[in-house]
């Protein structure tokens, strides 16, 4: 069921887009209002989500160490795995951010006969994953053509490397065909294995179906629309300078490709998109393991009631005699 | 009991497809067997925690306080300022299922809510409706369901289905930790007493006596007492072993298991070998009789109370620092939380082995020293004189404990130490050790005999690598440096892989040390020959 609820709101979102771009009247609150709000409600929010984390405190240093601790100076530590520095927790961080380094090590436990059980490669996860993310940022990168006189070396250096293989015209980006395969890949198995569908939530589908409605638009403009990318440029250079202007005529899909960006940016911080800005302040990887070596203050750390020593010698004052251990107090 | 519980065959047919049915209906059913027994009363008035009754999980009426969905409400929203984990693990979470096969209570049983994330959306369900906007808006849809009671008793059940072994957290691509949601879960359940016995009564023993076990300290000094007796007997040596001597370079501690249970006494017998062998200056506490601490099951308050004792009892006795015996659950509240919560340790000397001079600079702020790290030093500096042939009997594994593993990362420490101490040892396959290893299945206070099916269900991924290098190498013997390994693991190997015993790393380090003032040895610490005289034995 949440798969289809997930859908349909995906589908309305698309079609207000649609309807909103058709109507030449609505299409400044389609072309200019929403998309501003949009970005607000984006950054604000995930602003808001980032400093309300950032101000809880982190009361004990927890790191989960998946590698040899530092300790005696001839076992070599991992400090990737396992850092005891800052440089080291940057470089596990790094590694986590960009590559994924924890979903790497994702598994497949599988019971066979015997009982023998039996850990498989299972990199599929990881691969899509990665590809998603990846060719999302090279796709945003390549949008800086849109909104940035003159473009960024950048973005046309992506393209030129984006579209090497010189397929089509317009000139196929590989980053399109990936991120298709990725996102269609990321959804099938939400739908296809038993084990994920049953803990996916309405949200899961739902940012699924953005981004694929998001990306499907995108491609349709490009590759089949053929929209005019003047008009577009003209847009997108108006709402960066804070001139908007809309121009007559644009295609209704490039308003529903714009409504379904706008919805995704303002879905964003209330949803687990934010696990974006999560990530950087999770506890279990972004301490170092150092924790004999350098106290981890608390702010919080209050007295609690404890039996102290004497209490107990106290209690235990004949036996303690009568077995003839030490007394503090005679 | 025995011939009530279901056999490895019944227990391994195991279905890994759900049920169908949606999670967020809560459904529980608390089966003989798969569950922990309530804490009695008395356990929860020694220590003051709320709600102290006679009830049972299985009973209908649990005798909750009348507000208790205010109390936990209140209490999550306590924790949910104090506890950046919480909060950030209560956010971020994608639903990608890389950790869901993962646990070893869902390879073990299949129940999809004991994949580490439906076991964390029990809780996000609930902090979603009441503390999101899209959660208060959307309900279900937006994946939130009230607090009821059905759903009190489903955390209870699942909570106490988790042995908080961080295996899931390795795999999390953000370090999502289910024993930090674990932990603050069972927190939000003591509020409003519904504990298990298995961890209150030591809990409460632990902070009247200083042990688990509630041995009062004649009933410690025997133990120790009955150990050197038996050591002389053994071995032809007269140990020392001072308790609550002031003065001593070292505090000892250990978890009381070492001191009261089997196979942990080996490990006992060999460390006392070890100090005494290298005249060290140390002693035991009959207060500080515990370096288990059943807090880190209960609440973060707990933990802190149960573990002052060790600071404290170190400033009393005026020693210089601290060692810690083998024992998993203690060193993660020891590396991760001591320090924090009862430090700094000020009036503590930076440590440094009096035998090898070698300063333990990992430990320089804590003050406490595991004894794996110093036993390796010694090995390392050529301090120990060592006869690994009398280990011949073992052919070893070794078992990471899942605290000192991946709250730590203390992997080759004891690995060094057995590689000198016998001659036979074989690794596990790599997906089941080091920060992969797998739990016992009865840690975090769930090792209890009416808990025994859901104990072999989890334990099975650990039994099961055991079986394993059984049949390549033939391995007899599982060494481990955990108590409650110790305490669980026999039985879990006598139901999977029967034939393959544990001990500590120290019990093997105790067999192969070669003693100044000693004979020769017939047997190990055991009793049982060692297998050359086996082999002279069986050739003559």
């Amino acid at each position: 069921m949440n798969f289809f609820y997930a859908l349909v709101g995906a589908i309305i979102v698309a079609m207000l887009g649609y309807l909103g771009g058709s109507w030449a009247g609505l299409q400044t609150i389609f072309g200019v209002v929403i998309p501003y709000a949009a970005i607000v409600i984006f950054l604000a929010g995930i602003a808001y989500r980032v400093v309300r984390w950032a101000r809880v405190p982190v009361p004990f240093r927890i790191p989960t160490t998946c590698g040899q601790q530092k300790s005696l100076p001839w076992i070599k530590a991992g400090q990737l795995e396992n850092p005891s520095t800052v440089m080291g927790v940057v470089a596990r961080m790094t590694l986590e951010i960009l590559l994924f380094r924890s979903l790497f090590r994702n598994t497949k436990a599988e019971l066979r006969q015997g009982p023998k059980l039996i850990f498989g490669e299972n990199k599929l996860l990881w691969l899509s994953a990665l590809a998603f993310h990846w060719t999302f940022l090279f796709v945003f990168v390549r949008h800086l053509r849109f909104f940035m006189e003159p473009v960024p070396a950048l973005a046309t250096a992506l393209e030129s490397v984006d579209g090497f293989f010189q397929i089509g015209a317009p000139v196929l980006y590989l980053t399109d065909l990936i991120l298709l395969g990725a996102l269609a890949y990321l959804l099938l198995r939400r739908l296809l294995d038993s084990q994920v569908r049953y803990i996916s939530l309405f949200a899961d589908y739902f940012a699924l179906f953005l981004l694929i409605g998001l990306d499907g638009s995108g491609v349709w403009l490009r590759y089949f629309t053929r929209t005019n990318l003047v008009e577009i440029k003209q847009l997108a250079m108006g709402l960066v300078t804070f001139s908007p202007v809309v121009p007559a005529g644009m295609h209704p899909l490039f308003f529903m490709h714009l409504f379904l960006l706008s919805a995704l940016l303002a879905y964003f911080p209330f949803s687990k998109l934010m696990h974006l800005g999560g990530v950087f302040l999770s506890p279990t990887r972004n301490l170092a393991n150092n924790n004999r070596m350098k106290r981890h203050v608390n702010s919080w750390n209050a007295p609690v009631a404890v039996h102290t020593y004497q209490e107990w010698e106290e209690e235990f004052r004949d036996k303690l005699v009568a077995c003839g251990l030490p007394l503090e107090r005679q | 009991m025995a011939e009530q519980n279901p056999s490895p065959d019944q227990l391994v047919q195991i279905s890994y497809a759900p049920d169908g049915k949606d999670w967020m209906n809560p459904a529980v059913d608390f089966r003989k067997g798969v569950y922990c027994y309530a804490a009695a009363p008395k356990n929860l008035e020694y220590v003051g925690f709320p709600n102290p009754r006679e009830w049972q999980p299985f009973d209908k009426d649990w005798k909750l306080p009348s507000d208790w969905e205010q109390i936990i409400l209140k209490g999550m929203k306590e924790r949910l300022e104090k506890y950046r984990s919480f909060r950030l693990f209560m956010d971020i979470c994608v639903r990608c299922g890389a950790c869901a096969d993962k646990c070893h209570f869902y390879v073990g049983s299949g129940d999809p809510k004991n994949m580490p994330v439906l076991r964390a959306e029990l809780l996000r369900s609930v902090y979603r409706r009441y503390f999101t906007p899209a959660g208060r808006a959307f309900g279900r849809l937006a994946g939130a369901r009230d607090l009821t009671e059905d759903v009190l008793k489903e955390w209870f059940f699942y909570f106490y289905q988790c042995t908080e072994c961080r295996r899931c957290s390795v795999f999390c691509p953000y370090g999502i930790d289910t024993a930090e949601v674990t932990m603050i879960g069972r927190e939000l359940l003591n509020l409003v007493g519904c504990n298990i016995n298995w961890v209150m009564e030591p809990v409460a023993n632990c902070y009247r006596t200083g042990n688990h076990l509630g041995i009062q300290p004649h009933g410690f000094k025997d133990s120790i007492d009955f150990a050197v007796d038996d050591l002389e007997e053994n071995i032809g040596v007269r140990v020392e072993a001072p308790i609550n001597r002031k003065g001593a370079e070292i505090l000892f501690v250990v978890p009381s298991a070492d001191y009261f249970a089997s196979p942990h006494y080996y490990t006992l017998l060999g460390y006392l070998m070890l100090f005494h062998e290298i005249g060290l200056d140390y002693t035991f506490s009959a207060f500080a009789s515990e370096g288990g601490n059943f807090g880190l099951f209960t609440s973060h308050e707990m933990i802190k109370r149960l573990n002052a004792k060790i600071y404290a009892e170190a400033k009393r006795l005026g020693v210089k620092w601290i060692i810690g015996g083998e024992c998993g659950h203690m060193w993660r509240v020891l590396h991760q939380y001591m320090d924090t919560m009862n430090g700094p340790a000020d009036f503590l000397e930076e440590p440094a082995s009096p035998i090898t001079g070698t300063k333990f600079e990992n430990a320089r702020s804590t003050k406490m020293v595991h004894i794996c790290e110093f036993t390796s030093d010694l090995i390392r500096n050529n301090k120990l004189k060592l006869d690994p042939s009398r280990n011949d009997h073992w052919k070893v594994t070794f078992h990471d404990s899942c605290n000192p593993s991946r709250a730590m990362g203390l992997l080759e420490e004891p690995r060094y130490i057995l590689r000198k101490v016998c001659n036979s040892f074989h690794e596990m396959p790599e997906n089941t050790i080091r920060e992969q290893t797998f739990c016992c299945g009865s840690g975090a206070g769930l090792g209890t005999d009416e808990n025994f099916e859901m104990r072999m269900r989890g334990g099975f991924p650990r039994a099961n690598a055991v079986k394993y290098v059984k049949e390549k190498y033939g391995v007899n013997l599982l060494a481990c440096i955990c108590a409650i390994d110790k305490a669980t693991l026999p039985p879990l190997l006598e139901y999977w892989v029967p034939g393959v015993e544990v001990g500590g790393v120290h019990e093997l380090v105790g067999n192969a040390l070669v003693m100044k003032s000693q004979g020769p040895r017939e047997t190990d610490l055991r009793g049982e020959p060692l297998a050359t005289r086996k082999d002279q034995k069986a050739h003559a």
